[in-house]
């Protein structure tokens, strides 16, 4: 017998009866999303910043001190970057990539996170967590109260990847002192546009 | 006995300092879990409906496992099946054998703790690296993780700096968090950058997608999932769960109650392999199922391991996690070892106040501190309980069966306690004593006051 067959062979045989599924508790919403939002990339350890529109998105990432570093790669339609990712072949080449932004679908308003879906990375997933420091772009429309509402909104085209961002990378595991940049970005800047 | 937790707790209390600094240090993290939990008004129902689920799931596992593997592979993820850690191991090692792995990153998995993975490919010559940094430490140092959430907790800076200098060749005398950070993150930035694999964790594995998800602030999982072409996960089979929505309740759960943060940094899924890459999942028993056939144990399978049990529970906190026979220590491991190997973790349901402080803070309600008060019956009539609690007991029962020894008993007890108090200190009771107090003795006991109140009788004196 396989090991497959052997694991669901010896579940089905001790299955006891179904317990139904519960239904999930209906959220009670906190104030205005954004605002929230905002909030709670800061706590999250990230810089929030709200913007009109998309020119308003392009000088308020001009005035930003990482986006003046001299590796940066853009996903951001109308943003552009110095390192052109689809020319590089391997990930391990954006070693020394300095900043990368990246646009976002969904934000949580609870928690500051931000969904990325797969095909917003470009030809390499390592984008998001190999440079030093992140940009992430969100339109105001797109920020949800909490992970229950984000979960609705969320979808998982090809090519089946996508992750939640919550402020930059932090550890606490040395006498949980916080520590940011961990191994990922060592910031975390978000844009709401609009 | 070596993994006696009352002897090896003995050990951890004669440094003093060090046991408050552990107590305090884990407090901090249940009072951080006190405050996230607060901001979400709808967190019991929440809890409810994250139990549930996990109930639910568990009582059709066979189906739930069957559609995850059916979607996962049309996904492009290479599924496979272990009955126990050495079956794991091997898989694992013929993964990286066949595409000739020799360095290999790890994100945390409590799993391949379990299955002692490590040791396996290292003896095949495989080195293996832990990027979570408490891992990280933890390895370097050859120990196994003290904690499930925070594995080197039990270690001061000023060790870590040392360990640093020793290993890592870092100046001596670095004991600040944010430099010995710093440097953690050059040395791993390399071995991510040369890794040929990288192996995580699964914390949920979602049925109706056949994808996965895995949890870390420091991004260790993303930097060795995205770097290497071979990226396999292992996974024990309680950890599917049925829909993509089921992620919005439980992850509102797991970071608030692990570390009170809102949610992880990076909450990664995973649905296909890198482009031109593998992706390899190892769904894992190793003792699951059989733990699963028995209802008063299946529930300690709900358990999403975010480690909220250690840190509020008062023996946990005092007495450090290498006190602990089970590699999970604190109440949810004292529950778990015990279900797998009653003799091999018999003191450990013992390691409990039964406050239920533990079943309190559960996000998935296990019933931790029943399960333990069963595993204590279980110990006493698998006749596991050394000679003197097992004689101690038996003394009580039979006293307490006969309410005039039991009166007689009580007054015996209350006049050496006034004349000569020292004799309680060397009779059967001496353990129990050892570093607590005496009792001022009463002048009655409670049935004279009761029958005094209730029946008028008159004052016993002493």
């Amino acid at each position: 017998m396989s090991a497959r067959e052997a694991i669901l062979s010896a579940l089905r045989a001790s299955r006891t009866e179904v317990v139904a599924a519960p239904a999930h508790p209906a959220p009670v919403k906190q104030g205005d999303p954004v605002v929230r939002f905002m909030e709670s990339v800061k706590a999250v350890g990230g810089q929030a910043y709200r913007v009109a529109d998309d020119a308003a998105l392009a000088a308020g990432m001009a005035g930003l001190p990482v986006w003046s570093a001299q590796r940066r790669a853009s996903l951001v339609p109308g943003i552009d970057g110095t390192v052109d990712l689809e020319a590089v072949a391997d990930p391990h080449e954006l070693a020394d990539l300095d900043v990368a932004a990246i646009p976002g679908e969904v934000a949580v308003a609870e928690n500051g996170a931000v969904w990325v879906k797969g095909e917003s990375l470009g030809p390499h997933r390592a984008v998001f967590v190999i440079p030093e420091h992140l940009v992430l772009v969100v339109r105001a429309a797109d920020v949800v109260n909490d992970m229950q509402e984000a979960y609705g909104r969320i979808t998982l085209p090809r090519p089946g990847y996508g992750l939640f961002i919550s402020g930059p990378s932090k550890t606490a595991d040395i006498e949980q002192s916080l520590v940011i940049g961990a191994h990922g970005a060592r910031s975390c800047a978000v844009f709401v546009v609009g | 006995m070596i993994h006696h937790h009352p002897e090896k707790a003995k050990l951890f209390v004669l440094d003093d300092e060090r046991a408050h600094w552990h107590d305090k240090a884990l407090w901090f993290m249940r009072v951080k879990r006190d405050r996230a939990a607060a901001t979400v008004p709808e967190w019991e129902q929440l809890r409810t409906a994250a139990e549930g689920i996990k109930l639910h799931t568990l009582s059709r596992l066979a189906d739930y496992l069957e559609e995850f593997e059916r979607k996962a592979t049309a996904n492009g993820i290479q599924v496979h099946w272990a009955r126990d850690g050495e079956e794991h191991n091997r898989i694992v090692h013929g993964i990286l054998e066949k595409r000739g792995v020799k360095k290999m990153v790890k994100s945390k998995s409590m799993l391949t703790e379990e299955c002692h993975l490590n040791p396996y490919l290292e003896a095949r010559g495989i080195e293996v690296v832990d990027t979570d940094l408490g891992e990280r430490i933890v390895q370097l140092a050859g120990e196994p993780p003290s904690h499930i959430v925070m594995p080197a907790i039990h270690r001061k800076k000023e060790e870590i700096g040392e360990l640093f200098h020793e290993k890592l060749g870092t100046p001596k005398g670095l004991s600040d968090p944010t430099l010995l950070t710093e440097r953690a993150r050059e040395h791993l930035r390399e071995k991510f950058l040369q890794a040929e694999a990288g192996l995580t964790g699964v914390n949920f594995g979602i049925a109706e997608t056949g994808g996965f998800v895995v949890v870390t602030n420091e991004g260790n999982a993303d930097m060795g999932t995205t770097l290497p072409p071979v990226h396999i996960a292992s996974m024990g089979i309680e950890k599917v769960i049925p829909r993509l929505a089921d992620l919005g309740v439980f992850l509102r759960l797991l970071a608030r109650s692990a570390t009170g943060q809102p949610v992880s940094s990076y909450t990664t899924h995973f649905h296909a392999p890198l482009p031109g890459g593998e992706l390899h999942l190892v769904i894992v028993d190793n003792g699951r199922t059989e733990m699963l056939s028995e209802a008063h144990r299946r529930k300690a399978l709900c358990c999403i391991r975010c480690g909220a049990c250690l840190n509020t529970c008062p023996v946990y906190r005092r007495s450090g996690g290498y006190s602990y026979s089970y590699l999970i220590p604190g109440p949810i491991g004292s529950v778990l070892g015990p279900h797998r190997d009653l003799a091999g973790h018999a003191s450990l349901p013992f390691a409990s106040s039964l406050c239920g402080s533990c079943t309190d803070v559960c996000p998935v309600k296990v019933d931790l501190h029943h399960q333990l008060l069963a595993l204590r019956q279980e110990a006493g009539e698998e006749k596991l309980l050394p000679f003197g609690k097992r004689m101690g007991m038996k003394l009580a029962s039979f006293v307490m069966a006969r309410p005039a020894l039991f009166r007689a008993g009580g007054k015996v007890a209350r006049w050496v306690l006034r004349v000569a108090p020292g004799l309680a200190r060397v009779g059967p009771g001496a353990v129990w004593l050892r570093g607590r107090e005496l009792p001022e003795p009463p002048a009655e006991s409670f049935a004279d006051l009761y029958d005094r109140e209730m029946n008028g009788k008159p004052e016993v004196k002493p």
